[in-house]
């Protein structure tokens, strides 16, 4: 147990390398600016991240929070331009605006949960078509083109992005809130440790007891109320939303999941990995932005690389296992 | 001359021998058992038989001659064949395809008919009714098993390695198999026989040998060692009675259902169990006990009335069970007890983490309770914080029975005791479940075992075809009796219900 296990500390030491790597590239790469605009922008995916490592830990996926949060920001941007004429420009219209994101999302998640736990779809197919429905739903509201919020509610709205305390902005700080809560609640509370065992083997979880159903709804549940929270930090960024907001999230999203570590079919989580393979692909980004090394355009195939490289590590640590 | 010979074999894993020098002989027309307690090197011999494993030292001699087999593909090219006790079957493949798995008939294009033809016929001679067009999903555990000797049959074996064989086979099944192993003895298949139960070793085994922890102890012809012997053998001491001494229920029920029924698997069962009695259900396999039980304890929606202690309950699911002081331990320890890939600590606990802290899981508790069951149970774990896929048949079982335990019931349902664990650990276990009826809990216990069914209860309970068909008591309780009943065959013992 006490020996270095890769396993486990492997990203962290991938992470360790980056941030290296990143100084000694560029010198501009450790400056306080960049790194708030790296852990800014890791926010929403890490956010959504986080509520993702439960739906996978306990056997499931979800493919729809890109298109989710696409539609959240969508609806979010109609709710607070519909209630500017009435409440008037202040904090108000924007309390309901972000209501309207966290209620939206949590609804979101439990259509995707109904749907998965009791007309027993694979949750692949459901969100494989959440996804669809809520990408093209949010097109069809902007008609093809961009929502956008009223300047001066955009302006009202912007330092819920770009504020914050000194130089760490609320979104790394709700970021920072929710890791640890995600983390503790996986390690300590009886959810978590119920989620780790339906994905482990969810006849056994039924056998002791758990409501899987209902722990299962929980996790969709908990992933689109993320979401919405990540809506809501992402919206007043640039306080508009189309046919291509968060393209991608949810890829994003579940490469960072299993490069921190936790099993693609379930049975172990690990909240803190996915936090260190959040900020592993939002590095990659930022250093291939920053130095000329590599274009930029590779990005893509170095991310991918890098996740086929994780489940390779952690096979070969299952199989030391067994001898 | 023997076919297939281990001399002098040894095997170390690592630092830790697990055979020591080893003989054993496979001779042409001779069912051979071998038998040992769990962890007495069964396997890890069985494993090098097949060419799974190779010996540390000593030699395979094959025909005479030394061999070292590549692979157990290359051990079945020799006419070697392994029966493992966890099937290799693809279950969405139909019997003909599974048959001829890896050695399909046909070129590019695949002889359909031929193979299902050839599947047929084998099928026919073990004299089952099974199709080979259905998929290996749909079908019981018996006929899967069944599927197996079929493909090791169209392998054309000389030697049959078979591990625990009759496990899951129901009393009717355990008849062809027999069969069907005599069939081959006579045909000059030499064949190796493992198994729990000594009363089956006794019935087939031409030449016994017992194991005790690598080492071979005992080596006899038939008749030369008795059931009592073979186990006295096994774990290296005198056996006393190897049941506990029956208990004294008390007059009134703690547990009673009326009309009870399963939609489709129970039909309108009304029992009776008393405080401080263990209560044994026999019945074939499919006869609706493990559905009785888990509609008792709601894991199954059931109709009908249950009272515990004379008050009426509701159990909708495993929770409300709980509530009631009800708790069910289940016959699949590997795919419905225990979370293989987890420690031992997160396994005791599952089903009762509430009483371990409201929100915060108290870890420290959790350990303390781990450590106490660990004690009482006597669950030996190399290191408390292994897997628990680690642990041996039999510490699983203690361990399962530890977690069912934990939200300290007064009626326990346990189904298969003491399926695939050594003879020590269920001397154990039916300490235990005895200790449970003084306690005055009361027990109902489940089993295919008729010796343990017998030896282990107060009363026995029977079941055909998802009806109570009788009870027998007392000197009545024979395996006579239970058999009559369970098949259906009218006779003048056992009153009917």
């Amino acid at each position: 147990m006490k020996k270095f296990d890769f396993h486990i500390l492997g990203p962290l030491v991938a992470l360790i390398a980056l941030v290296i790597l990143g100084a000694l590239l560029n010198s501009a790469f450790l400056a306080p600016a960049n790194i708030t605009n790296v852990l800014a922008r890791s926010a929403f995916i890490g956010i959504i991240a986080v509520g993702m490592t439960f739906v996978i830990t306990a056997g499931g996926l979800d493919l729809s929070v890109g298109s989710m949060a696409a539609f959240l920001a969508g609806i979010t941007i109609i709710a607070m331009n519909a209630a500017l004429p009435e409440i008037g420009e202040n904090w108000g219209t924007i309390l309901i605006g972000m209501g309207v994101a966290i209620l939206g999302g949590i609804i979101a998640g439990l259509v995707n949960g109904l749907l998965i736990t009791q007309a027993r779809i694979e949750p692949f197919i459901v969100t494989l078509g959440t996804m669809g429905i809520f990408r093209s739903l949010v097109t069809w509201l902007a008609d093809g083109g961009t929502l956008s919020l009223e300047y001066g509610l955009r302006t009202l709205y912007r330092p819920v992005y770009y504020g914050g305390i000194g130089w760490i902005t609320w979104p790394i700080i709700v970021f920072a809130i929710i890791a640890v809560l995600g983390e503790w609640t996986m390690r300590h509370s009886r959810f978590g440790r119920h989620v780790e065992a339906i994905g482990s083997n969810d006849r056994v979880a039924r056998y002791s007891a758990i409501d899987v159903n209902r722990v299962k709804l929980l996790t969709y549940l908990l992933l689109g109320l993320l979401v919405g929270l990540a809506t809501v930090l992402y919206v007043p960024r640039l306080g508009s939303a189309s046919g291509s907001t968060g393209v991608l999230w949810e890829l994003e999203a579940i490469a960072a999941v299993i490069i921190g570590g936790t099993a693609l079919k379930g049975g172990r989580g690990r909240v803190w990995g996915t936090v260190i393979g959040v900020l592993i692909l939002s590095l990659i980004d930022n250093i291939l932005n920053l130095a000329d090394l590599v274009s930029p355009y590779l990005n893509g195939a170095i991310q991918g690389v890098i996740i086929v490289l994780a489940v390779v590590l952690q096979r070969e640590k299952r199989t030391a296992d067994e001898r | 001359m023997s076919i297939l010979s281990l001399q002098n074999v040894s095997k170390s894993f690592g630092p830790i021998q697990v055979l020591h020098n080893v003989d054993l002989a496979l001779e042409p027309g001779e069912v051979h058992a071998l038998i040992g307690e769990n962890g007495a090197g069964k396997s890890t011999i069985m494993k090098i038989l097949g060419g799974f494993l190779d010996p540390t030292e000593g030699q395979i001699v094959l025909d005479g001659q030394p061999v070292a087999f590549a692979s157990g593909p290359d051990a079945e090219a020799q006419g070697i064949v392994v029966i493992h006790q966890e099937f290799n079957l693809a279950s969405d493949l139909t019997v003909a395809a599974n048959v001829f798995l890896g050695r399909e008939l046909g070129g590019f294009r695949l002889k359909h008919a031929a193979m299902r033809e050839q599947t047929a016929a084998l099928l026919k001679r073990l004299n089952t009714k099974i199709s080979p067009d259905a998929k290996i999903g749909r079908l019981s555990v018996p006929d899967r098993q069944m599927v197996e000797i079929a493909k090791a049959l169209s392998r054309n074996a000389r030697v049959l390695i078979m591990d625990e064989p009759s496990a899951v086979l129901t009393h009717r099944e355990v008849g062809t198999l027999y069969e069907q192993i005599d069939r081959l003895r006579a045909e000059g298949v030499a064949i190796l026989y493992c198994s729990h139960r000594l009363d089956e070793v006794a019935h087939l085994a031409d030449r016994i040998t017992v194991l005790r922890d690598g080492r071979v102890v005992r080596q006899a012809l038939r008749g030369d060692l008795t059931e009592d012997g073979m186990a006295t053998a096994m774990v290296g001491r005198e056996l006393e009675d190897f049941y506990p001494p029956k208990g004294n229920p008390a007059p009134e029920a703690a547990l009673s259902a009326s009309g009870l029924a399963v939609p489709g698997r129970v039909h309108d069962v009304s029992l009776q169990l008393r405080k401080g009695e263990v209560l044994g259900i026999a019945g074939l396999v499919g006869s609706g006990r493990t559905e009785l039980a888990e509609g008792l304890v709601g894991l199954r929606s059931s109709t009908g009335e249950i009272r515990v202690n004379g008050k009426p309950v509701r159990i909708n699911n495993l929770r409300d069970a709980f509530s009631a002081g009800l708790a069910y331990l289940t016959e699949d320890r590997k795919e419905a007890g225990l979370l293989l890939d987890k420690g031992l600590r997160v396994n005791l606990t599952l089903a009762t983490l509430e009483k371990f802290g409201t929100w915060r899981i108290d870890s420290h508790a959790e350990d303390k309770a781990l450590a106490r069951a660990t004690q009482d149970f006597d669950i030996r774990a190399k290191d408390p914080n292994m897997l628990a896929g680690k642990l041996s048949g039999g510490n699983q079982q203690k361990l399962l029975l530890a977690k069912t335990m934990l939200p300290d019931p007064e009626i326990i349902i346990i189904d298969e005791p003491t399926r695939g664990i050594d003879v020590g650990t269920k001397r154990q276990i039916y300490a235990f479940i005895r200790k449970l009826a003084a306690e005055g809990r009361s027990v109902i216990v489940i089993s295919s075992e008729m010796t343990e069914v017998i030896g282990l209860s107060d009363r026995v309970l029977v079941m055909r075809e998802g009806r109570l068909v009788g009870e027998v008591e007392g000197d009545a309780m024979t395996e006579d009796n239970i058999v009559r009943l369970a098949m259906g065959v009218t006779s003048d013992s056992g009153k009917a219900a």
